[in-house]
């Protein structure tokens, strides 16, 4: 589904990403462990198309397509979706009428029928629902005045809304509690299924214990040092990445 | 200012009341003729010995002056003065420019101590580098040596103009022009010394340099220059301080502060002004029309206003910074207290030219009595000015129902990418947080003194520490008989 | 060659032909009126930019026209939008046009009421050059009195400037006053051809007595070549509110300037606008709170969002006087810059001489938020919807004052209008 070759980005002209390969097959999750300032993030928002990052050489491709030509709205419609680590505050813009224009612009990129206010308002109650939120959240403006939980959980119903093939975790579980750490999880595992892939970027391993990865990759240095099953992200924990990656 | 806590104490100890710093030193001056005219402009020239380019120099701000009119815009009224009633040079008499502290006449370096400034330093608690003036002439410059082994040169700007005149001569108007203004213009023409800072590239400047403006004689103005040129990747901390004797008439004092920062290079510059005030009835006191500007030529470089105005009957002050520079930073932090039938039209002007400059405005105003505060201040974004950044602060307090706070900012921005973000309150002392200090045991006044300085705790930070101890008395002393 | 006469000259010349002709011309107070406008007018000229209260608007483009009366006939029927409300006034090119009106209970043309408005008109004007030009030259007007207790919903007033081929110049003068206790939502749109050349110069005196509440929601579509210099007057007594709504869409270059004093204890002030301002235009306001009783609370929050080649002017003053103790005012200007050639001058103002007072101002100045464009594209919106989301956004604060129905109903249209014309 998403086949990173060879990646590399630079900021400001330091280069951030040295040359990433991977692969992410459909309907796995993956998980991306690194220290602070190994290019976790840099790697989320090159894959969604932030501005201000220069990829100066490889090629990410999403089903066969270039990812990188794309704009970000158009990699949204694609089915590609960031968890933000710091999620935007609108203030002014209601959060269910950014939910309902987001829904209604990736339903026309994809060629679906737009959803009416009625049917958005029960689609999005039941969403809610699963999720264990309080409705009370569509009121308010996007994650104006959110506590830092409310605001990934936000991020998460989004990603129940949306639907999308491919989920990017940035360090979703920074800043949460235990109980909003089971949401965030539960709300990925329910999407997970064969059209469905995920990447999650973390620091901790304390997440995987909630989203079992398929694969675990160590990302150091703007590379990609080691990959290997669920149980590396437990070698990282105990044993600290500088000796895991040595 | 060292020592400032005994020195204050002593002086108000001295003093029946009201201004402190009220007394006039009985010393032999040397005059120049009354009044102001191209012969006068000669003179002090002369006196100086000035090569002819500074000559010149200042007989074409004299006749740009003459084509000027005195600006109204400024919320501030007073009778006009009269320029040619005014001493434009008064000098201690029989002077020899001083070798030593032991040439300086005794009675000045009395009239120093008095004020809180010993000059000798052998006296000194900290090591601060002071440059004494005393009317229009610098009377003694400490420290010097010790200074010159790092290349820093810190002398008054007559011998400058003699010792250095390359430096002078390129810095001179170059960031105040003689034409800038009404009374800088004046300055240009009649300015009489003041301070000069030269801080070579890489230099940091072991110690704070300080300057202490007195004026004395009687119908005398006052009219320093000073000029500070911090170097690429150097650092200066400057002070300066201002007091005068309690008079009946009003006495102009129009000074010209030009700042110059290279790359990397920051200059702090903090200024305690206590002129004296006036009196309750608002007779007498000192007209300040002061031009301050600094220029952050360089990238990255920094320079930091902070002014405590407590003096003056009218002050109108604008510390200023244009920054040149990419990533250069403006700062300017004022506290302005206007008492009895003070009146205060200050602020700054930040302006930003190059890409990424950021500047901070915060300024506290209080009013008491009949006084009358204002912030002026303009935040000016030119196109090129990308990225750009300004927060300004602007809070007055009120004390009493007969005083005035006004707050008019200026935002002109031409830059898309800039930021600009302006908040200002006006607020009296609340009846529950003086309630609430008195319950602990403060008196009235105490009560209030507190929390103005808790007011202006944001501004007081900045000045360097002996510097905050004085302010934060000259604070309280400046709103005595406030409240009641 | 020919030499056109322009400017002020061009005014004052047009006084001098027509004194006698215009309305109340050989009535003596009116004459007097006129004749001590047309001298302070003389006197003062076109505001320039020396002058502090005008820096940041130029004159000097209208300044190179000559003006002149519009010779339209009154019942000659544009092509007005459809009645909003149960009530209409109409006025094409400054004068009442009857057939296309609905008059309310309590409202006359000026023309025809001016004998009754002796010691009423010009009570409230103050010596401005941009009044001092209404007085002299004005023909028409609403006046529109509300009964005390009487609630008058809402009521439209409507000017329609039309394209004459010339420069055409009309000055209204709308005289309103509400009784104790009255009520009135006034909806007053400015519409113009967009090929016309003109000056719409209205002036408002508005009282609002003891417990009256008057909601007017000024919407500002001036053609695009036209020129809007407005200026209202409001003075309102004890519990009584004034809210002024003011959207600066359209025009050429267009000053609203806001006069409200609150006159009576507890009286009350909302002044909220929105400017729109695209390539070519320049739109102005400029608001004056004069706190003169105690214990008012008065609300300020104007946006500005700034499209192409344009310039964007807030200027707004609060005095307190010393007998307005407990006076409560907040005022707010924001300003959102859209392209590189925009500029926006900004100059709120305090000045304050009673003690017990809480007041304060703030501005912000800046461009879109790039995170936040990026959050929305990131959840599929496009960029022009995205950009289109955050404007509204920052235009809420301001419009979500407007409560009534059909003054929101106007507003939003007038919004997103322009959008629609000037998305970017």
């Amino acid at each position: 589904m998403l086949k990173i070759e060879n990646l590399t980005a630079e900021i400001d002209g330091k280069q951030i990403l040295k040359g990433i390969t991977l692969e992410v097959p459909a309907g796995e999750v993956h998980a991306i462990m690194g220290p602070n300032g190994s290019g976790k993030s840099t790697l989320s928002y090159v894959l969604s198309g932030r501005e201000g990052y220069e990829i100066t050489g490889g090629s990410v491709t999403f089903n066969g397509i270039d990812l990188l030509a794309m704009e970000p709205e158009e990699r949204a419609a694609a089915g590609v979706f960031l968890a933000f680590q710091y999620p935007v505050e609108l203030p002014g813009v209601g959060n269910a009428n950014f939910l309902r224009t987001a829904l209604n612009a990736i339903r026309r990129a994809r060629g679906e029928a737009e959803v009416d206010a009625m049917q958005f308002l029960k689609l999005s109650r039941a969403k809610i629902k699963a999720l264990q939120m309080s409705e009370d959240m569509l009121k308010r403006n996007v994650n104006v005045g959110f506590s830092g939980g409310e605001k990934k959980r936000n991020e998460v119903l989004q990603m129940a809304l949306l639907e999308p093939k491919l989920a990017i975790l940035d360090e979703t579980d920074s800043g949460l509690d235990i109980d909003a750490l089971k949401i965030v999880a539960d709300g990925v595992n329910a999407m997970r299924g064969p059209a469905f892939s995920a990447l999650v970027i973390t620091h901790y391993q304390r997440l995987l214990d909630h989203i079992t990865p398929d694969r675990v990759h160590v990302l150091m240095g703007g590379r990609i040092v080691k990959t290997g099953g669920p149980e590396l992200a437990l070698e990282l924990e105990a044993e600290g990445y500088a000796k895991v990656a040595a | 200012m060292p020592a400032v806590a005994e020195t204050i104490e002593t002086v108000q100890s001295a003093q029946e009341g009201g201004y402190k710093f009220g007394f006039e030193t009985k010393i032999e001056m040397e005059f120049a003729p009354k009044g102001l005219n191209e012969d006068i402009v000669r003179f002090i020239s002369a006196k100086k010995g000035e090569p002819e380019w500074l000559l010149e120099w200042r007989l074409k701000a004299y006749a740009m002056w003459l084509k000027m009119e005195e600006p109204d815009w400024a919320a501030v009224s007073y009778p006009k003065f009269d320029y040619q009633d005014a001493y434009y040079y008064a000098a201690p008499k029989n002077r020899v420019a001083p070798k030593s502290l032991d040439e300086v006449d005794p009675e000045l370096l009395r009239t120093y101590e008095k004020l809180g400034i010993p000059l000798r330093e052998q006296e000194r608690l900290q090591g601060i580098a002071v440059d004494a003036v005393f009317d229009s002439v610098s009377v003694a410059t400490s420290y010097k040596e010790r200074l010159g082994k790092e290349g820093i040169i810190f002398c008054s700007i007559s011998e400058a103009v003699h010792t250095h005149p390359e430096l002078v001569k390129q810095y001179l108007g170059s960031v105040v022009p003689q034409g800038d203004n009404y009374f800088a213009c004046l300055n240009s023409a009649v300015f009489t010394d003041g301070s000069f800072v030269y801080i070579p590239k890489g230099v940091r400047c072991p110690m704070e340099l300080s300057t202490y403006f007195r004026i004395n004689a009687q119908n005398t103005g006052q009219f320093e220059r000073t000029l500070i040129i911090a170097e690429a990747g150097s650092h200066v901390s400057y002070l300066e301080g201002c007091t005068a004797p309690q008079r009946d008439e009003n006495q102009m004092h129009a000074a010209v502060v030009e700042l110059v920062a290279m790359d990397d290079a920051t200059i702090k510059y903090s200024t305690v002004q206590n002129w004296y005030p006036g009196d309750a009835e608002g007779k007498g006191g000192i007209y300040n029309f002061v031009t301050k500007r600094g220029a952050c030529r360089g990238a990255r470089s920094k320079i930091s206003w902070t002014q405590v105005e407590t003096g003056s009957a009218i002050t109108w002050k604008y510390p200023s910074c244009i920054l040149q520079g990419d990533d250069s930073v403006g700062e300017f932090y004022s506290v302005a207290i206007t008492n009895n039938r003070q009146q205060a039209d200050t602020g700054t002007k930040m302006w930003h030219i190059g890409k990424n400059t950021r500047s901070t405005i915060v300024s506290k105003g209080i009013s008491a009595g009949h006084g009358q505060n204002t912030y002026r201040g303009l935040v000016k974004i030119s196109p090129k000015a990308t990225g750009a950044r300004n927060f300004t602060q602007c809070d007055s307090l009120l004390i009493g129902d007969q005083c005035g706070a006004h707050t008019v900012p200026y935002i002109e921005n031409r830059c898309a990418t800039a930021k600009v973000e302006h908040e200002a309150t006006t607020s009296r002392i609340a009846e529950d947080q003086l309630f609430y200090c008195r319950a602990r045991g403060l008196n009235q006044e105490e009560a209030v003194g507190l929390i103005v300085n808790g007011f202006c705790r944001e501004v007081l930070k900045e000045l360097p520490m002996e510097f905050a101890v004085e302010a934060q008395k000259l604070l309280a002393i400046s709103l005595e008989g406030s409240v009641g | 060659m020919n030499t056109m006469v322009t400017g002020a000259a061009a005014f004052l010349g047009r006084f001098e032909g027509l004194r006698e002709r215009l309305p109340g011309g050989r009535t003596p107070w009116v004459a007097q009126l006129r004749a001590d406008a047309a001298e302070s007018f003389r006197a003062q000229g076109l505001p320039g930019r020396r002058i502090e209260a005008w820096h940041y608007t130029d004159l000097g483009v209208l300044a190179q026209l000559g003006f002149t009366e519009a010779l339209t006939l009154a019942d000659e029927a544009p092509a007005l939008p459809p009645a909003r409300a149960a009530h209409r006034a109409v006025f094409v090119d400054g004068r009442f046009a009857p057939a296309l009106s609905q008059l309310p209970a309590g409202a006359t043309p000026l023309s025809q009421a001016l004998d009754d408005m002796e010691g009423r008109l010009g009570a409230l004007a103050q010596n401005l050059p941009i009044v001092a030009l209404n007085t002299m030259l004005f023909e028409d007007g609403l006046v529109l009195d509300v009964p005390a207790g009487v609630d008058a919903g809402e009521v439209e007033l409507l000017s329609f400037a039309t394209h004459a081929g010339r420069a055409i110049a009309f000055h209204p003068r709308h005289l309103i006053r509400l009784g104790a206790g009255a009520r009135l939502t006034l909806i007053d749109t400015s519409l113009g051809e967009a090929e016309a050349t003109y000056l719409h110069n209205p002036v408002y005196e508005i009282a609002v007595a003891e417990g009256a509440t008057l909601s007017h929601i000024r919407i500002q579509r001036e053609g695009r070549s036209g020129f809007q210099l407005s200026t209202v007057l409001a003075a309102v007594q004890a519990g009584g509110t004034y809210d002024n709504f003011t959207l600066n869409a359209g025009g050429r270059l267009v000053r609203n300037e806001i006069h409200v004093a609150l006159q009576g204890p507890k009286a009350a002030c909302h002044m909220n606008g929105a400017q729109l301002v695209a390539e070519g235009q320049h739109a102005d306001t400029t608001t004056f709170l004069d706190h003169a009783a105690p214990d008012c609370p008065s609300r300020q929050t104007y946006k500005t969002v700034l499209a192409g080649r344009s310039r964007g002017v807030f200027q707004g003053k609060i005095l307190v006087r010393q007998a307005a103790q407990r006076t409560d005012g907040y005022q707010m200007n924001q300003a959102l810059l859209l392209s590189d050639d925009a500029e926006i001058n900004a100059k709120p103002q305090l000045e304050i001489y009673a003690d017990d007072v809480k007041c304060s101002h703030g501005a912000t100045v800046g461009a879109l938020d790039e995170a936040q464009l990026f959050y929305l594209r990131a959840r599929g919106i496009p960029a022009a919807t995205a950009r289109a989301m955050l404007v509204e956004a920052f235009l809420t604060e301001a419009i979500e004052g407007v409560t009534n129905p059909l003054a929101q109903e106007a507003l939003s249209e007038a919004i997103s209008g322009w959008w629609q014309k000037e998305a970017v």
